[in-house]
């Protein structure tokens, strides 16, 4: 087999050697073929959808047989603006993914913080396994093992009566939501900080602490700061991960627990309404954008 | 054999298709019945609920007609729809759409008419269920019927001593936070049949022919339910566990709902309030494009026998079409024909309302009434 591939390589002059050749002459050659196939695919998966989705929201739906109307209007954007239900389940959504950052981020900075400076290698090394071990069970058995605490007759009334509490209503409802939420993304929170707070030298602690800084102060001037691309990193996910969530809602919240996704999903399945799903569909994203702005504003990515 | 809809079907059908202004791209599809049931092509798509194409009756068919069936469960109406559409309407050849589907899928032109004459079962299905509005249009079958049943109220014994009689008990204070419905716009015929015994003033003559006045009513109805509401419940499981978990003690469900507890020791009861009661009755139809027609003939003859709609029936907890299921029912479970009302299915039938798919055009002509997104518009401001 060698001896039959050897005159092949030289006779023909390779059409490898060949194209090897061209592109070393041809620089802008090989830097095409090694970013247009990552970018067609960008584009043509990525922006092309989006690009439909945009397109999409602009058209209606016959209201006899259920099919896509193709006639440019604005009515569907004029609901999503002018309807107050739509404006609330906005809002909602919106509250509780802030809500959710803002607790992950006060559970997920102590956490970090113990796993990155004070615990030994070996603990550090469990500790991590713990949080990310989570993220290998189904995110549905997770949810459904929640619903179970939090009903009527569920383990956390169980264990509030052991203890002579009044038992709480708070299954199927948005404080289920809440709690639901800030469990299933903590991990996403304190993963990033980890990794803030473990870059951070020690020299840095002494010198605060050399300048007279006691701990309050150290942690405010000097941890923080240094925290906060992880705090951002991770608010990212866990804002976009609740923002862009329809499940959880499904399956532990109450009457009036409806998020975007949940209406999106109701037009484009129950009302087969595809337009006006897109229409709302793009409200999250300019969410996102804003947040993502917000985030660059104040600086967030220089440290990132 | 006559061929009893044949000729003066096709006239109609040319009718329909002037005298409703549809959009020029749907219609419904006219008739092009085979001759008889032929050869097999060897492959069935089908497209059906889930529980509705379980192995003890589909492998016989297998066997029995070299037809391999290739099953893709759809978890609602919609979906059905979405999938009888999909790819230009040819992968699937048959669908168990209900009541709420199967006109969208006429008037759509998704679906073909069916010789009902290919299928002598046909003849012994109950006489409601032969030519009902949801499948049969102008005397064409595009959908022959397959399984029926009623939407249920259920509570829980054991917290409720005195059985209630009217759907009054889900719009009552007195089990606020203990109440279930279903998370479904057609939610809104339940309150419309509630309304029509209430507020006769509404003029409410169908719970699926609702003028935007008549919408709103309910709807109102429905948001001062809505305090009171535990969850809306999304699956049938859902409301299976609320009951279990002593978060809910009454509510809407479906007599699968109530067999499921009671196997599950918890000690619940139901009934079809005095009111009335909406339901479901479901039709297996022809994709207009099917490529196995022949097959999908066979599988609607086969699921029309008898025993495959007793097995069906016991299987799902719900009642047969066919009026010779009865005794096979019985052989199955003890007392089942009497469970599912197939005994007196005339009576029982009359008190449902089934589900419909609610069109901007009312039965009268005009061009009144409220349509499927305008309930679901509706429905989605109820729940907030």
């Amino acid at each position: 087999m060698t001896t039959a591939e050897w005159p092949a390589t030289r006779t023909g002059g390779g059409g490898l050697r060949r194209l090897s050749a061209l592109l070393w002459r041809r620089p802008f050659a090989a830097l095409s073929a090694l970013v247009v196939p990552p970018l067609a695919w960008f584009l043509l998966i990525y922006i092309a959808a989006l690009a439909v989705l945009f397109v999409a929201a602009f058209w209606s739906v016959d209201p006899f047989t259920g099919e896509v109307v193709r006639d440019f209007t604005f009515q569907n954007f004029q609901d999503v603006a002018t309807l107050p239900t739509y404006r609330h389940i906005v809002y909602r959504t919106v509250l509780i993914a802030a809500a959710v950052t803002v607790t992950d981020a006060i559970l997920a900075f102590p956490v970090a913080y113990f796993m990155a400076r004070i615990a030994g290698p070996r603990l550090r090394l469990v500790l991590t396994t713990l949080v990310v071990l989570p993220l290998w069970s189904s995110y549905l058995a997770r949810v459904y093992a929640w619903r179970l605490i939090l009903a009527h007759d569920g383990a956390l009334n169980w264990a509030l009566s052991l203890v002579g509490l009044p038992s709480l209503a708070i299954g199927y409802s948005n404080w289920a939501m809440w709690i639901v939420f800030s469990y299933i993304w903590l991990p996403f929170m304190i993963m990033p900080v980890f990794a803030a707070l473990e870059r951070v030298p020690n020299s840095y602690f002494e010198a605060s602490q050399d300048l007279g800084g006691r701990g309050l102060r150290t942690l405010r001037k000097v941890v923080l700061p240094l925290a906060m691309p992880g705090l951002v990193a991770g608010s990212i996910f866990t804002f976009s991960l609740t923002l862009g969530d329809y499940i959880t809602p499904v399956l532990v919240g109450g009457p009036g627990s409806d998020f975007i996704g949940n209406v999106v999903y109701a037009n484009v399945g129950v009302a087969n309404n595809i337009p006006f799903a897109a229409a709302y569909a793009t409200v999250p994203l300019v969410m996102m954008a804003l947040y993502l702005w917000l985030a660059r504003r104040i600086g967030a990515f220089e440290v990132m | 054999m006559t061929r009893r809809f044949r000729p003066a079907g096709r006239a109609l059908a040319a009718l329909a298709m002037t005298a409703i202004p549809l959009n020029a791209f749907a219609a419904p599809v006219s008739a092009n019945y085979p001759d008889q049931i032929g050869k097999g092509e060897g492959d069935l798509n089908i497209v059906a609920w889930e529980g509705y194409a379980q192995d003890d009756w589909i492998k016989p068919f297998e066997s029995e007609t070299g037809c391999t069936v290739h099953r893709k469960y759809a978890g609602s109406s919609d979906e059905m729809v979405a999938l009888m559409r999909s790819g230009g309407g040819g992968e699937y050849d048959l669908v168990s759409a209900s009541g709420d589907a199967s006109l969208r899928l006429v008037y759509g032109g998704d679906v073909q008419p069916i010789d009902v004459d290919l299928i002598p079962e046909w003849k012994d299905f109950i006489d409601e269920l032969k030519s009902p509005p949801h499948n049969t249009l102008n005397d064409f079958h595009y959908g022959i019927s397959y399984e029926w049943g009623p939407n249920v109220l259920l509570w829980n014994a054991d917290k409720i001593d005195t059985a209630p009689e009217s759907w009054q008990a889900i719009y009552d204070e007195k089990y606020k936070g203990k109440i279930t419905v279903p998370d479904n716009p057609i939610q809104i015929a339940d309150a419309a049949v509630y309304l029509m015994s209430t507020k006769p003033d509404l003029g409410i003559k169908d719970p699926y022919e609702l003028t935007q006045e008549q919408l709103s009513a309910a709807a109102d109805l429905l948001k001062k339910q809505r305090p009171l509401i535990k969850k809306y419940w999304a699956l049938a499981s859902d409301e299976i566990e609320l009951f279990k978990n002593g978060d809910a003690v009454i509510g809407a469900a479906w007599p699968y709902t109530t067999n499921a507890l009671q196997a599950d020791k918890v000690n619940v009861k139901d009934t079809i309030p005095k009111e009335g009661a909406t339901g479901w009755a479901d039709s297996w139809m022809l994709s207009a494009k099917s490529k196995h027609v022949n097959c999908a003939y066979k599988f609607m003859r086969y699921v029309s026998t008898p025993k495959v709609q007793a097995q069906q029936a016991i299987y799902f907890g719900e009642t047969p079409a066919n009026k010779k299921a009865c005794d096979p029912m019985n052989a199955i479970e003890a007392g089942a024909c009497e469970k599912y009302h197939l005994n007196a299915p005339a009576s029982y039938f009359k008190q449902i309302h089934f589900w419909r798919t609610p069109l901007p055009q009312c039965a009268d002509g005009s061009k009144k009434c409220t349509s499927y997104s305008d309930w679901q518009r509706a429905w989605q401001q109820v729940k907030g």
